[in-house]
């Protein structure tokens, strides 16, 4: 029997723990690009300027790259800790990416970041400059393999079930890679990541530039991260546009819950709804604002089709329930007496387990063979109305997340446009805009990441593993232990982060933050070995 | 199903060298974390010892997280029954592995006493404990876990988690794995510490390795009582991957030197693991931390490598299902999937061992307390 609580508790751990991680995601993405960029000005043209800009958002960098990485580590180990059916069922298809990045990707940046940030006395220019631009693409490329295994969350390319392991088996690597989901949301998320590192910079050359310190310095990191925001912003956004038409073929439950479609929305009127207070429990809205002529041509890019609606969809999934109990049933028969009959009734059936693996929790005692007639409608309504997602959660988190990049658009373009007229001093309102919105990027990939991971629900692996079915199988004393030491854990290091990032930003480029004080005289001379004198760095 | 065998025993391999690597390289982090209490009695000898593997903890920290992907890869099963089993010491590993990298880029950029020393027993907490429940995890999986499986898949644990965190020969194995650490960061601070430093990171690194090697002998000794695992019938190393209907598997205390009587050769890696202990600590008696340090990771490949030479093929054996124990041939991935990851391997580690190697190169060096200390940017 699978402990709802345990369920609950261990989809509370991931997504607080997978939440806080990326707090520090994007900004590493987006800064480690732009400081490549300015170290790439100050070894062409020399200017002492450019490498104080790199060294001091250098050290902003390396504040958020320490608890980025920190916290990533336990992404990695959740799966196993907390996850173990999932783990079991995807392993040999999932696990694969995510060994690749640290092959690839992440032994290669967190080498590399070592001698980017004490490299600068050891390396030449060029050196050095080529060890920052590997930082940065290999941030990227650990991004895009992360996003791979993400990718096939979404839409479970490259696998198929294989009944006698009783797991997905990795069939075309091909697919799994060039996943179209997985290829989209890498470029989506990392170009996301360049937006908050942008604003970061922004926002904070917009502090100084406000209060006249450090004007020469911060005007050039103002300008810089104004066009590569604006750019990115762009970018962003017709990537998460395709990323919709993405979810319309392969996750309709998904693009239906972020529209908030109960109907579905025939030919081209069909309105998109601008506002609206969708209610799960009534699965109607209490309240909505629509414009008509929209929904269609933005979602699926044509004015004639259907997009399915809430109610649709769950009358599919009713059918397909009805299939997928009979595949659960033989499967667990074959598992038992390898009989070749069993296999032939699930195949039959195959497409169609993770909606039986679905049924379960609503069998009695989570039994699909104690099933009887009289209870399969009920069985079957409930299990229908599991497979949407909270469909208040998805419209307001995809609405927030829209709404913000709509908004960085307008910040950065003005941002962009005083700063190349030399006027942004007269201009302070959107020095203050741009101060105030540091944060915003991030909260909008948060909200990105409920879009998509809620989005999911209540599926794993879309359409074969449920959430509920994926779980380790703890006791509750196991997940208290573990929430509340990640709870203390984490509040210690944002508190410090936060301490620290404040502390830095306030104090400027070029101004030490612990003064260096002379060294007590040491008991036996520190110079004493031949040939220090002369190469004190050494 | 020739292929089929030979990349699960590749894979098998390859898991070693990963927890060798593994070991030598966040083990040497982890002992200078563990000695920065005691090594450094000043505040700028304190930044010095960091500042020795600053630059390095990082990549050397890929290790783990490797280590972690490939498992959970090559070894689907075996990842999600080991890491919920050991749940409760997995999330204290976790703790002390999040919390180091934190205080590393942290500890220096606040000039106040308490401030630093919070961070500098943060230090020993999470260079200490991790190194102790990687040993005890191998002491665990020697003695057999308990565990069964559902027809589905899903694991079930059979045995409470503080029998895993307080067990004698678990303890040992614990011990040990921390000995061997701080030898190999007492080694690098010699490498690259200076004066008083590194006369004191001498001392407790001689001492790490000559314990290390007396605990190495106990426990050799000590595995001659205790229950190994052994299959009663015939195996086909080419099985589907599934720990379901396998063949029967008995306990009998002696059994995981078998393979030593079998193939005496064998008997060579534990001589070797014994060689670098002792060998490593007359080195750095004789003020040789480069040879020592070499020897040290000789020391960590030998244990290891003795660990899997008595375990082949059990990875983690179930003490109260023991047909259903995790094996080579039936807890890895797909004959596809392992082939992908070791062409990605092949590729891989040796362009990571080169520019490992060339970023240690472009550090080396002895690191002057001075600079540390004017420098803003440092540790």
């Amino acid at each position: 029997m699978i402990d709802p609580t345990v369920v609950n508790l261990s989809r509370l751990q991931f997504a607080l723990t997978a939440l806080y991680h990326f707090q520090f995601v994007p900004l590493t993405l987006g800064l480690s690009f732009i400081l490549a960029a300015m170290e790439t000005v100050y070894v062409i043209t020399g200017k002492q300027i450019y490498k104080d800009m790199t060294l001091f958002w250098g050290k902003l960098f390396g504040i958020n790259f320490a608890i980025g990485v920190a916290t990533g580590l336990t992404m990695e180990f959740e799966f196993g800790t907390n996850w173990s059916m999932y783990s079991h069922f995807v392993g040999d298809v999932f696990g694969t990416p995510l060994a690749i990045e640290g092959l690839m990707a992440f032994f290669m940046e967190s080498t590399f970041v070592g001698l980017m940030f004490f490299g600068w006395d050891r390396l030449s220019k060029p050196a050095h400059l080529a060890v920052t631009y590997i930082v940065a693409l290999a941030s990227n490329l650990s991004a895009l393999w992360i996003l791979i295994a993400n990718g096939f969350m979404q839409d479970p390319a490259g696998a198929r079930f294989d009944p006698t392991t009783m797991r997905m088996q990795f069939k075309s690597f091909s697919a799994l890679v060039f996943s179209p989901d997985a290829q989209a949301k890498f470029v989506h998320t990392s170009i996301a990541g360049y937006v908050s590192g942008a604003m970061f910079v922004m926002g904070i050359s917009a502090y100084y530039l406000l209060r006249k310190q450090h004007r020469e310095f911060a005007a050039r990191s103002f300008r810089i991260a104004a066009l590569f925001g604006l750019i990115s912003t762009l970018a962003v956004v017709t990537l998460g546009d395709a990323l919709g038409r993405m979810d319309d073929l392969l996750q309709p439950t998904k693009l239906a819950a972020m529209e908030g479609l109960w109907h579905s929305a025939k030919g081209p009127a069909a309105p998109w709804k601008l506002f609206a207070l969708p209610d799960d429990a009534k699965q109607r809205d209490a309240f909505s604002i629509g414009i008509p002529y929209v929904l269609t041509p933005l979602v699926a890019h044509e004015w004639n089709t259907t997009i399915p609606g809430i109610y649709a969809l769950e009358r599919a999934a009713k059918a397909k329930t009805v299939s997928g109990i009979k595949a659960i049933i033989a499967l667990k028969s074959f598992g038992a007496s390898h009989d070749p009959a069993a296999l032939a009734a699930f195949r039959k059936h195959e497409n169609d387990m993770g909606y039986g693996f679905l049924a379960q929790r609503y069998a009695p005692d989570q039994n699909l063979s104690a099933i009887t007639p009289a209870l399969l409608p009920a069985v079957l309504a409930k299990t229908a109305r599991a497979s949407i997602p909270n469909v208040f959660v998805e419209f307001w988190s995809f609405r927030i997340m829209v709404g913000l990049g709509v908004a960085f658009i307008v910040v950065f373009a003005f941002g962009a446009y005083y700063s190349l007229k030399n006027e942004l001093e007269k201009h302070p309102l959107v020095m203050k805009a741009a101060m105030l919105a540091i944060p915003l990027p991030i909260l909008a990939c948060e909200f990105g990441w409920v879009t998509a991971e809620n989005g999911r629900q209540p599926w794993t692996v879309y359409g074969w593993l449920p959430t509920f079915q994926s779980a380790s199988s703890h006791g509750i004393g196991y997940m208290i232990f573990s929430l509340v030491g990640f709870v203390l854990l984490y509040s210690l290091f944002i508190a410090a982060e936060l301490y620290l990032m404040f502390k830095y930003a306030r104090l400027g480029p070029g101004e030490h933050a612990v003064q260096p004080k002379p060294l007590p005289v040491p008991a036996r001379p520190v110079f004493g070995q031949p040939g220090y004198a002369n190469k004190p760095w050494q | 199903m020739e292929l089929y065998i030979a990349l699960k025993i590749i894979w098998a391999l390859l898991l070693g060298v990963l927890l060798s690597g593994l070991a030598i390289m966040v083990g040497m982090d982890m002992g200078v974390g563990t000695l920065l209490r005691f090594v450094g009695k000043t505040d700028a000898e304190r930044r010095t010892s960091l500042a020795i593997i600053g630059p390095h903890w990082d990549g050397n920290q890929v290790w783990f997280i490797l280590g972690g992907g490939a498992i959970f890869a090559a070894f689907p099963t075996l990842y999600a029954t080991s890491f919920s089993t050991f749940y409760v010491v997995m999330i204290l590993l976790l703790f002390a592995m999040i919390l180091r990298p934190v205080a590393f880029e942290y500890r220096s950029k606040v000039d106040a006493r308490h401030w630093r020393a919070s961070w500098d027993w943060a230090f020993l907490v999470s260079g200490a404990l991790p190194m102790i429940i990687f040993g005890a995890a191998f002491g665990n999986v020697l003695q057999g876990v308990g565990f069964h499986f559902s027809w589905d898949g899903q694991y079930y644990q059979d045995e409470s988690f503080i029998w895993y965190l307080l067990n004698p020969f678990a303890l040992l194995c614990g011990v040990m794995s921390l000995a061997l650490a701080v030898y190999q960061g007492g080694a690098m601070l010699m490498i690259r510490g200076m004066g008083d430093l590194a006369a004191r990171a001498r001392r407790f690194a001689v001492a790490g390795g000559l314990l290390a090697l007396v605990l190495f002998v106990i426990g050799g000794v000590w595995i001659e009582f205790i229950k190994g695992f052994v299959f009663t019938q015939s195996v086909d190393p080419g099985m589907p991957a599934t720990p379901l209907g396998g063949p029967a598997v008995a306990m009998r205390a002696g059994a995981w030197l078998d393979n030593f009587h079998a193939h005496p050769l064998l008997w060579l890696l534990p001589a070797l693991g014994a060689c670098g202990m002792l060998g490593g600590s007359l080195a750095l008696l004789a003020r040789k931390p480069v040879l020592g340090w070499w020897l040290g990771a000789l020391a960590w490949i030998g244990t290891i490598a003795t660990v899997g030479g008595a375990m082949f093929p059990f990875l983690m054996p179930s003490s109260t299902t023991p047909a259903q124990s995790l094996t080579v041939w039936n807890a890895s991935g797909s004959a596809y999937n392992l082939g992908w990851m070791l062409g990605f391997a092949v590729v891989f580690v040796p362009i990571i061992v080169s520019y490992t190697g060339w970023a240690f190169r472009v550090m080396k060096g002895k690191v002057n307390p001075a600079t540390v200390v004017a420098d803003d940017h440092s540790y």
